[in-house]
């Protein structure tokens, strides 16, 4: 072989495929005569005729009618075919359409199904139900079965990309509009077994026929990134109710807020005990009293007493040696440059004693009230104490200056616990309208179980 | 004997076999398809009218799969009730032989795979939807069976492959996205089987694709 000649014969060569493939034209359907497109070059199998609705063989030069068309409405889609967008990093045209209902408990429920296509990439799918929208691909791998026991229910478990799948809803769907073209067989009554599991936001589907099964996943997506994607006119259509894989919009937040009102909590403690090291704790006051109920007026002031620092909470002690008995306390603190004054009054009564049970006792010797947001400045005590008449107590009034308030540590945390609970209940609500729709309803405690 | 360079024994236009590998080859001037032996090459056959298909590959299409760059030499074309697929013929810069399958275009890449052995393997009477064979570390599972019929061939491939008739084949999956092909196209008694891999398209940084009138890459 080494008299090989290097120059091409003198036949023209037989171009068997081009390198530029054109698009066809002059299409025109068999049955209405109507002029037709084709979108997918000859990656279609069958089309549909946009005027008459019947389905063509997309393969035969001449367009064979493969089935009359039976149309009984008219749907104009949402994403029109021929429309172009750059979805997940890829131009995609709309090339087809399927509306496919289920019928359940007699009512229809229709959704919509639209085809992607790229000559290089491939196809797609978005499906919407109700203003709910969902991206799809079809799998590539098997899922791993599984099952899951909820009481007396059995739900079946899909295993696909390190995600557990719970089953949701099996129908028999069937396909109830055609638009455009397809790279399979379509025909208007088409049946499929349609089983869904979910994984918000993902859904797995598998759909059956003969013993041959089709798994796809779905990514819920929103309309609106839909429309900016595609560059539709006006704004996506409200969705309505919940969808079964539509994410729970509470989902994360609850645990958000518990682990952030955990965090807050944590703060609040750190804050509180910093304030209580902080603090002055400075014992401003004390004194010891003692009095008698001789019926005679017996009220008094005390000396004036420095409050320094910023305006913050004060302590007042009253130590009594009370045995059996009571003692009343009005009380006023008073500013002595501005005359302001701080009524207030306290109990203090102590019992103790034996009986069947053994020992008991009530109240206590000791009374400790805290006045909050007092500026600083000179003041006095005006004490008046009451007691039943011939009895009489000895006393010890202390002072202390800048006391931390657990009231408001109270108030933090109870304004932290609160949101969360109501998240968590918002979050229960969603999930119990998301598998009303399925056919593992939830079942309340109420409403018994209806299988 | 690596790569040659022959005369067309139909018209004489020159014919390459670019790889030691490539037994086949056809002629881009007349379409004969040769098959070289030890002494020299003869025609067997001619390359018929090609399905229309709208795959981007064609001959000569260069990309990288596993960081090796491959180059695609041939193809088979099959078709079955629901349309067609290719079997591209790939070469990688290693010398080795692989295919890039293209149904629809979903594509997978895949090298046929010794470590099966023939018996296991049942003949096509029995192999059914479900079954279940365990190659390497993956269990591969039946997902369909599909009787197709060759509609042709193009450029150079790995083995003589120009008379064939009706095949069938079944595919099998696994759940870490594998894919497998057992081939009975050389026979009920002797299948071949390839394993692989399902590619994204923009995965394979394909060059010297097809250009589509109205799209641009």
């Amino acid at each position: 072989m080494d008299q090989v000649s290097t120059a091409p014969p003198n036949i023209p060569r037989k171009n068997l495929r081009p390198s530029v493939v054109p698009k066809a034209v002059g299409l025109n359907c068999p049955g209405c005569g109507a002029p037709m497109a084709l979108r997918t070059f000859s990656n279609a199998v069958n089309v549909s005729c946009p005027n008459c609705g019947a389905i063509l063989d997309a393969t035969d030069p001449k367009f064979k009618i493969l089935q009359e068309a039976q149309r009984q409405y008219k749907i104009t889609p949402l994403l029109p075919l021929g429309t172009r967008g750059k979805w997940k990093g890829v131009t995609y045209e709309v090339v087809g359409f399927q509306e496919r209902t289920i019928t359940s408990d007699g009512v229809d429920y229709h959704w919509g199904e639209y085809l992607l296509f790229n000559p290089y990439a491939g196809y797609r799918y978005l499906t919407e139900y109700q203003g709910h929208w969902n991206d799809v691909t079809v799998c590539r791998a098997l899922p791993q079965q599984g099952k899951a026991t909820y009481g007396t229910r059995s739900k079946d478990r899909l295993i696909m990309n390190g995600r557990t799948f719970t089953q949701f809803q099996t129908a028999n769907a069937r396909t109830t509009f055609i638009l455009g073209e397809f790279p399979w067989q379509v025909r208007m009554g088409d049946k499929v077994e349609d089983c869904d599991y979910v994984s918000p936001p993902f859904m797995l589907s598998v759909e059956s026929t003969g013993d041959e099964a089709t798994y796809s996943l779905g990514e819920y997506t929103p309309g609106k990134d839909i429309w900016a994607a595609f560059g539709l006119p006006g704004s996506a259509p409200r969705a309505e109710g919940v969808f079964a894989n539509q994410p729970n919009p509470y989902g994360d937040k609850p645990k958000d807020f518990w682990n952030l009102g955990g965090y807050f909590v944590s703060a609040l403690v750190v804050l509180f005990v910093l304030s209580w090291i902080v603090s002055q704790h400075k014992d401003v006051f004390q004194e010891n009293y003692s009095y008698r109920q001789t019926g005679q007026e017996a009220s008094f002031v005390t000396p004036i007493f420095e409050l320094g620092g910023h305006t913050s909470d004060v302590d007042l002690t009253i130590n009594t040696g009370l045995d059996n008995d009571w003692a009343y306390f009005n009380l006023a603190l008073i500013n002595e440059q501005t005359g302001e004054a701080y009524d207030f009054g306290r109990e203090v009564s102590y019992y103790h004693g034996y009986d069947s049970d053994g020992s008991w006792s009530e109240g206590g010797r000791k009374d400790t009230a805290t006045l909050g947001s007092i500026p600083p400045g000179r003041y006095y005590l005006r004490v008046e104490p009451e007691m039943d008449p011939g009895h009489g107590v000895n006393y010890t009034l202390s002072i202390e200056r800048d006391v931390p308030m657990f009231t408001w540590l109270w108030l933090a945390l109870a304004a932290l616990v609160v949101p969360p609970f109501f998240l968590t209940a918002r979050g229960w609500a969603f999930e119990y309208k998301r598998w009303q729709e399925s056919d593992f309803p939830i079942v309340t405690q109420s409403g018994g179980d209806d299988d | 004997m690596a790569k040659i360079t022959v005369n067309c024994p139909n018209c004489g236009a020159p014919v390459e076999f670019s790889w030691a590998s490539s037994v086949q080859s056809t002629c881009t001037y007349c379409n004969s398809i040769l098959v070289r032996t030890d002494v020299d090459v003869k025609k067997v056959g001619e390359v018929g009218d090609l399905p229309n298909d709208a795959s981007p590959i064609q001959m000569g299409t260069e990309g990288i799969y596993k960081n090796l760059a491959f180059v695609v030499a041939g193809r088979i074309i099959y078709e079955y009730e629901n349309g067609g697929w290719n079997e591209w013929h790939i070469v990688f810069n290693d010398g080795t032989s692989g295919w890039l399958s293209d149904a629809q275009l979903e594509y997978v890449i895949s090298s046929e795979y010794k470590g099966a052995s023939g018996e296991s393997i049942p003949p096509t009477h029995s192999i059914q939807v479900g079954k279940q064979f365990h190659w390497g570390d993956q269990t591969y599972q039946v997902t369909s069976v599909t009787q197709a019929h060759y509609k042709g061939v193009e450029g150079q491939l790995p083995f003589q492959f120009w008379d064939a008739d009706d095949c069938i084949f079944a595919d099998l999956r696994t759940t870490q996205g594998r894919f497998g092909t057992i081939d009975y196209s050389d026979g009920d008694d002797k299948p071949v089987v390839y394993i692989g891999d399902a590619v994204d398209y923009n995965d394979l940084k394909l060059k010297n694709v097809r250009e589509f009138e109205g799209w641009t890459r």
